[in-house]
């Protein structure tokens, strides 16, 4: 009895995927006319046969991975729906494969799994605050870089102690474990104390009781905290280059090549602007884009 | 134990710890007395603290708050344990099994795959899982709650095995059932049936065990309250602590009160048989006690 | 394997780490554990409830949950603490203290109740049955679960690794991060390092227990 229920159910699966399908092949045919949209139909059927892009536009839904718990770039509220730069750069790739905002699966991604969901296919991109560097070109590829920031640090207000990372020599300097920053404050400054949490935002509490000294990042996610907090603020220059890509299977060029073109078009046509203005622009000024590395 | 440790109370003994209880009972409750108003002044208690578990700011509504926690936050916890608690009691059923060979052959693997796995952190277990095989985080999770239960499931049934009376394993022998027969038929039901209490008290330790999952970026429970505090901000971390160690405790102590009543019910009815081994079953009680001590 | 011997000095500094959150968090926990369980058979009611409710209370709470509260919520009460390696010692501590009471309690019970009942009937005081009729028995019962609680407590000092501490774990995942290539060799050395306190104490917990079982 149960197996024959379990038969007729996937039957009626089958059925509906099969009239899914047909209903989305047809669908294009009869939108035609209605040419204010743009055309997901034409889209798909430029991209190569066989290409990232031709499956994910086939399939109407992408995987994409971002930071939950980053203001500006991407915080995520109980609706489940992250916000923030990341994210509208994520919309604007998912939007040329004729992918609509609720085609898209946010998962979030933390610093130290991003690789490895993309090697194991968990995501189709990540959009996260993603350094480009060699040592993940060794495992990944990067489209982009679509912004450019520097590690900075932030510190509170009224600390006079620390203008730059040399001022950072025996104090506690919080960040994220198996981060960028982590790496560069073990390598080039060990004289500073590493406190390792699992997320930015839990090193703002720790920083404003006096637990840490410092909390040391990227100034975009720096300024995020800062905006927000009145007794914050980021000190001195950035003192590191790190170009944000994004970051999607090993040696899929195409597809890499693909985003860049869309990153350009949206340099162009004023798409990333409006992103930048919408999100992290409410509390930073809006910078040039960065020039794509097509390596 | 206590009721022998002193005199039964005359009336001035009586008196006397009347007084005692009183004091230590207003002792105790001047020292909460003494929390709660400290609290009180850094304004924990405060409606704009609580407020967002019934009209959260930020445009969200309470039923959005609550389904975050409970439905995706409780929900993701309790997958994985759904998932890892059966694939550890069949492993560990298998692995039992093998530890009761005949052959070295089988027997040796198990044992040190038992004795590996009991001897390491389930948080180490779950970041093979993810950096080490480049899981996803639910992947990385169910695998570190699985092979660490499944080890110690298998010792609480060998234990349960070797507590049973040998007349069983003889009088199965007598008529006429082979090994397998009698390890199957009648050895293992009653190892079972002794054990169920160690055994659901080690579903505990599991449901405990999957909050790990908030350190390698799982989801879960913890993570969700987390991300809640982030998303309106920390001085709601009280409120909404408060309600996920709730969720915790109320879902912990009914599962460890139904291993309570369990064994209960079976020391009630249980025959002579298992009085006969008082001393193994209690080296098995304190076995089970410290693996409680899992997280 | 390269990876392991290259990075040992780091290692050694992790495990070193691992070892002093166990021992200082192991020897606060024994005290407040038998502070329990002495509170638990002690003749005053509401002292007996609150060790009962503290140990169910924390028996029954992840100990990722009791990090996350000192860590995280605590300051909001204006309970700060001092991040990273004493947060987690109290943290440890609290945690493992009711383990501690309940191996210590069912060791009290496993003494038969004659002897309790034979010592007050030669006079001794409550003091006295305890301290010297009743614990000392007690702790032969007591030694081997006592010893799994603090291979217990080995094991989940790791879930300092997420809040600030650098100990052993915390070290395999920066290394993790610097070697991304070799993963799985940089925490097979984490095992082994998780297993060199592990399996002696294992060892020693089971041969404790055998000897306990023939001297009776």
């Amino acid at each position: 009895m149960r197996s024959r229920r379990g038969t007729v159910a996937a039957l009626a699966a089958m059925t509906l995927a099969l009239t899914a399908c047909a209903g989305n092949a047809e669908e294009p045919e009869t939108e035609e006319p209605a040419a204010g949209e743009e055309e997901p139909a034409d889209e798909t059927a430029d991209f190569p046969e066989g290409s990232t892009m031709a499956e994910l536009a086939e399939a109407g839904s992408i995987t994409i991975g971002t930071k939950f718990d980053q203001p500006l770039f991407g915080l995520v509220g109980p609706d489940g729906v992250p916000q923030g730069f990341d994210v509208e750069i994520a919309k604007i790739i998912a939007a040329e494969l004729g992918i609509e905002e609720d085609g898209i699966e946010w998962v979030e991604t933390i610093s130290a799994n991003r690789e490895s969901f993309i090697e194991t296919g968990q995501v189709d991109v990540v959009v996260a605050t993603y350094t480009i560097n060699d040592d993940r070109k060794e495992r990944i590829s990067f489209a982009g870089p679509y912004y450019e920031a520097g590690q900075s640090i932030l510190t509170l207000t009224e600390n006079e102690d620390i203008e730059g990372p040399d001022d950072l020599a025996g104090k506690k300097v919080c960040t994220v474990s198996g981060s960028t920053p982590e790496k560069n404050l073990l390598e080039n400054y060990p004289e500073a104390e590493v406190v390792p949490f699992g997320t930015y935002a839990e090193c703002i509490d720790p920083l404003r009781n006096g637990q840490v000294d410092a909390v040391s990042t990227d100034n975009v996610i720096l300024a995020g905290f800062a905006a927000d907090n009145d007794d914050l603020e980021v000190r001195g220059e950035p003192f590191t280059q790190e170009p944000y890509g994004i970051g999607l299977a090993k040696d899929d060029t195409d597809f890499r090549m693909w985003i860049n073109d869309v990153l350009e078009a949206a340099y162009e046509d004023g798409r990333w602007t409006d992103a930048w203005e919408a999100t992290a622009g409410s509390v930073l000024p809006t910078p040039e884009p960065p020039a794509v590395d097509r390596y | 134990m206590s009721a022998v440790l002193y005199d039964s109370p005359g009336p001035v003994a009586r008196r006397r710890e009347l007084v005692g209880s009183v004091i230590g009972g207003l002792v105790l409750l001047a020292l909460i007395g003494l929390g709660v108003w400290y609290a009180a002044g850094k304004g924990v208690f405060g409606a704009d603290r609580w407020d967002v578990l019934y009209d959260p700011p930020k445009g969200q509504t309470a039923a959005d708050v609550w389904t975050f926690m409970v439905v995706q936050g409780l929900g993701a916890t309790l997958r994985a344990a759904a998932v890892a608690a059966p694939l550890a009691l069949v492993l560990g059923l298998l692995l039992a099994l093998l530890r009761t060979a005949r052959h070295a052959a089988l027997r040796v693997p198990a044992i040190v795959v038992i004795e590996l796995f009991r001897g390491l952190p389930v948080l180490l277990m779950m970041f093979f899982g993810s950096i080490g095989f480049g899981w996803d985080a639910f992947g990385a999770v169910v695998f570190g709650l699985t092979v660490y239960n499944m080890a110690i499931i298998a010792e609480i049934l060998r234990a349960g095995l070797a507590a049973l009376p040998r007349g069983q394993a003889e009088a199965a022998y007598a008529v006429g059932l082979t090994r397998r027969q009698t390890l199957l038929t009648v050895l293992l039901p009653q190892a079972v049936r002794t054990m169920l209490p160690s055994l659901i008290a080690q579903l505990v330790v599991l449901l405990k065990d999957s909050s790990l999952g908030f350190i390698v970026g799982y989801p879960e429970l913890l993570k969700s309250i987390q991300n809640n505090a982030q998303f309106f901000g920390n001085d709601y971390y009280v409120a909404l602590f408060v309600v996920g160690a709730g969720i915790y405790l109320v879902v912990n102590l009914s599962l460890s009160w139904l291993a309570r009543w369990i064994q209960r019910r079976t020391t009630k009815t249980a025959a002579s048989p298992k009085q006969v081994d008082t001393l193994t079953t209690q080296s098995i009680a304190s076995h089970g006690a410290g693996h409680a001590g899992g997280i | 394997m390269d990876v392991i011997v290259d990075n040992l000095p780091t290692y050694l500094q992790g495990f070193a780490s691992t070892l002093r959150l166990t021992l200082y968090s192991g020897a606060l926990a024994l005290a407040a554990g038998l502070l329990l369980a002495a509170l638990r058979v002690s003749p005053l009611r509401p002292l007996r409830a609150f060790s009962a409710v503290y140990v169910e209370v924390l028996r029954n709470t992840p100990l990722t949950l009791v990090f996350f509260g000192l860590v995280f919520v605590a300051p909001r009460f204006g309970l700060i603490t001092p991040l990273g390696f004493w947060t987690a010692v109290i943290c440890l501590a609290a945690y493992t203290s009711a383990f501690v009471a309940e191996a210590v309690r069912s060791g009290i019970n496993s003494v038969g109740i004659g002897q309790a009942e034979a010592a007050r009937a030669i006079g001794l005081t409550f003091g006295q049955t305890l301290g010297e009729v009743v614990l000392p028995q007690a702790v032969r019962s007591v030694i081997p679960p006592l010893i799994n609680v603090f291979i217990a407590l080995a094991k989940n000092t790791s879930v300092a690794a997420g809040f600030a501490v650098v100990e052993l774990m915390a070290t395999g995942r920066r290394l993790g991060t610097a070697n991304a290539a070799d993963g799985l060799w940089v925490l097979a050395g984490v095992a082994i390092f998780y297993l060199l306190i592990t399996i002696p104490l294992g060892v020693i917990a089971g041969t404790v227990e055998r000897k306990v079982a023939f001297s009776r």
